[in-house]
């Protein structure tokens, strides 16, 4: 089938506000639903699930919430790590201090304490920006590291500093193999999506970008940038703190402060600046290309540098893949600050004109 | 023309405004009518800008006061003067760069949006009509101004004189009773600058619209206001009809000799 729009025309404003207005993209989505849904778990394998498919699916979920508040408010945000660990602590004291509490209600619960904690923190916002807001974020970050090594009540008193969950389960289902883990960190992932397309065509998203494009215009036509910063604070750490507990319960099992530590804040970061700053879909491409890279990596630079009769160390291999990071950064910041979403949908542009560019 | 002029709805009392050594605006008082068109003009640094900054709450002057429908403001404050009706457009275009220019308008609703962020999360039924409520306002407007074309393009792309059009599309948007125009004709070729010219005389009229408006091309403020305030060096040095203020010897030595 041609990729094309022409002769779909839109007869109501309901239909050109749809979220995917072009026919072939609905197609595709539903097909890529499907294959996720039904075609994956009869496929993959459980390396597939517990080293790929899950953490690429939490990732992604977290890297949404990071780019409604980077790319989408333009605020910027070291802490994301921390706001994982606010949602994953959250989650953890909700399910064992309350009795009976369900695995989803925990996670969500987890998710409005990081919400409300994303909120005071977002308070400097208010004040400045650029470096200055970088390091009260960072702030965030040295803070809540020290709070879940050192407040001891968080941890439940756990003598190794690590805690742990099981028998997991959601309305009777368990979930506890990895496919189960995979279906449901997929379900929880398509609504999350959902929600953040919604948030973002409509008013919200564009009060938003508003405040990130030209905040003295925004005020001046009424919006106000206390509202729609600490908006975007909010339900960025909503989304950051149901996918830390998910990586706590659903990925790790068992966790200590380490997991949510500044490196995820950056990793998270990065992701969202290669996968595309302002678009929904570069968080998918970001996560899936952090997830997949080192793996990647591992398999062939052993394999390349056997064919030139070099032997490559593990420790090579990291070494590469920092350095690989660190030059696909500097590429995307100077030439496609967009990053990898932008590129696909240049693509499509031209496939939209193909064969015949006019 | 069959509008009426009314009476006055904007008043400012001996605005003083001044940043650090420079005194940006001295002692400026003048009133804007009702659905009139009030021109400010003057040369570059006079203070034309600081003004409407000060009307909409940009800037807060150190002194003076600003009579909105008979409500005594010490100064305003952007929130508060977009609630009060009063839209405005900047000498540099000020449009949201990585937004089409349909949501560009689409802000300028924002204040007559009332749907929570729950229902906009959801799309619930409430959300989903007031967004299709709005953009067929905001069509309206785009079919007002003729700019159906570039409804689904990025701002940013847009030539210059667009920008400016889509820049009064997102003010107009918000339905304002008094609109703030600085400069829009600038850098505008003389067919841009007479569909300018035309546009605002037709949101004047057919809205009813007060329009407050900085140019500097005569001929256009000549033709186009009913009444023009003349700044010179943050001091007011002329006000008056277009003719009495032409006729004003001071205004043409500081102002028409020196430029034209
Ligand atoms: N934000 C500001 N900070 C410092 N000085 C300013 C600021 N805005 C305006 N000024 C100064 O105030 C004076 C008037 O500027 P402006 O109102 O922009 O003039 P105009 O619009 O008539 O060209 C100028 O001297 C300008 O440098
Ligand atoms: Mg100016």
């Amino acid at each position: 089938m041609i990729y094309r729009e022409n002769g779909q025309f839109k007869t109501s404003y309901a239909a050109d506000q749809q979220i995917f207005p072009i026919l072939q993209d609905r197609w595709a989505i539903l097909g890529i639903l499907v294959f996720a849904f039904v075609a994956v778990p009869l496929l993959a394998d459980e390396y597939m699930f517990r080293a790929i498919l899950i953490p690429f699916l939490i990732l992604s979920l977290a890297a949404l919430g990071v780019n409604l508040l980077v790319g989408y408010c333009g605020q910027i945000t070291l802490g994301a790590g921390a706001f994982m660990a606010v949602g994953a602590y959250a989650a953890y004291n909700f399910f064992i201090r309350v009795d009976g509490m369900p695995l989803i209600g925990a996670l969500l619960l987890g998710g409005f304490t990081s919400a409300a904690v994303g909120v005071v923190f977002g308070v400097p916002s208010l004040r400045v920006r650029g470096l200055y807001l970088a390091v009260a974020t960072l702030a965030a970050q040295f803070f809540w590291d020290w709070a879940f090594l050192r407040i001891k009540w968080f941890t439940n008193y756990s003598s190794s500093g690590s805690v742990s969950v099981s028998n997991l389960s959601l309305f009777g289902f368990p979930v506890e193999s990895p496919t189960e883990k995979y279906l449901f960190c997929l379900a929880v992932l398509v609504v999350f999506a959902l929600l953040a397309k919604n948030m973002t065509r409509g008013a919200i998203g564009r009060q938003w970008m508003a405040i990130r494009d030209m905040d003295v215009a925004a005020e001046v036509i009424g919006i106000r940038p206390m509202y729609a910063k600490l908006s975007a604070f909010a339900v960025s750490s909503f989304f950051l703190g149901v996918a830390g507990g998910l990586w706590g319960f659903v990925h790790l099992g068992a966790w200590e402060p380490a997991a949510f530590s500044l490196d995820r804040s950056f990793q998270l970061l990065f992701m969202v600046i290669i996968g595309g700053l302002g678009s929904i879909m570069g968080s998918f491409f970001g996560a899936a290309f952090i997830v997949i890279l080192p793996i990647f990596l591992n398999q062939m630079l052993p394999w390349l540098g056997d064919l030139v009769g070099v032997s490559i160390s593990t420790a090579g291999v990291s070494h590469a893949e920092i350095m690989i990071f660190g030059a696909l950064i500097v590429f995307f910041l100077i030439v496609e600050p967009h990053g990898i979403a932008r590129l696909w949908s240049t693509a499509k542009e031209k496939l939209r004109l193909w064969p015949f560019p006019h | 023309m069959a509008r009426l002029i009314g009476e006055v709805i904007l008043d400012l009392q001996n605005v003083s405004l001044s940043f650090g050594g420079v005194n940006a605006l001295v002692d400026i008082s003048f009133d804007v009518r009702e659905h009139e068109v009030r021109a400010i003009i003057g040369p570059n640094g006079a203070g034309k800008s600081s003004m409407l900054n000060v009307i909409n709450g940009v800037y807060r002057p150190q002194a003076g006061e600003i009579i909105l429908r008979g409500e005594h403001f010490r100064q305003m404050n952007p929130y508060k003067a977009a609630c009060a009706g009063i839209a405005r457009t900047f000498q540099n275009i000020a449009l949201f760069k990585g937004m089409s220019v349909l949501d560009n308008i689409m802000t300028g609703r924002n204040l007559k949006m009332k749907a929570n962020i729950f229902q906009q999360a959801f799309w619930m039924g409430a959300a989903q009509r007031e967004e299709l409520e709005h953009r067929a306002k905001v069509e309206e407007i785009i079919d007002f101004l003729e700019i159906q074309h570039i409804r689904k393009t990025p701002v940013g792309r847009l030539p210059y004189g667009l920008q400016k059009r889509v820049d009064l599309a997102r003010a107009l948007a918000m339905e304002p009773q008094i609109l703030l125009l600085d400069e829009p004709m600038a850098g505008m070729n003389i067919e841009e600058k007479q569909d300018m010219s035309r546009f605002i005389l037709d949101v004047n009229d057919q809205m009813g619209t007060t329009i407050v408006l900085i140019e500097h091309d005569m001929g256009v403020v000549m033709d186009v206001s009913d009444r023009v305030v003349v700044l010179d060096y943050g001091k007011k040095i002329g006000d008056g009809s277009p003719d009495e203020v032409r006729g004003n010897p001071e205004v043409i030595s500081a102002y028409l000799g020196a430029s034209h």
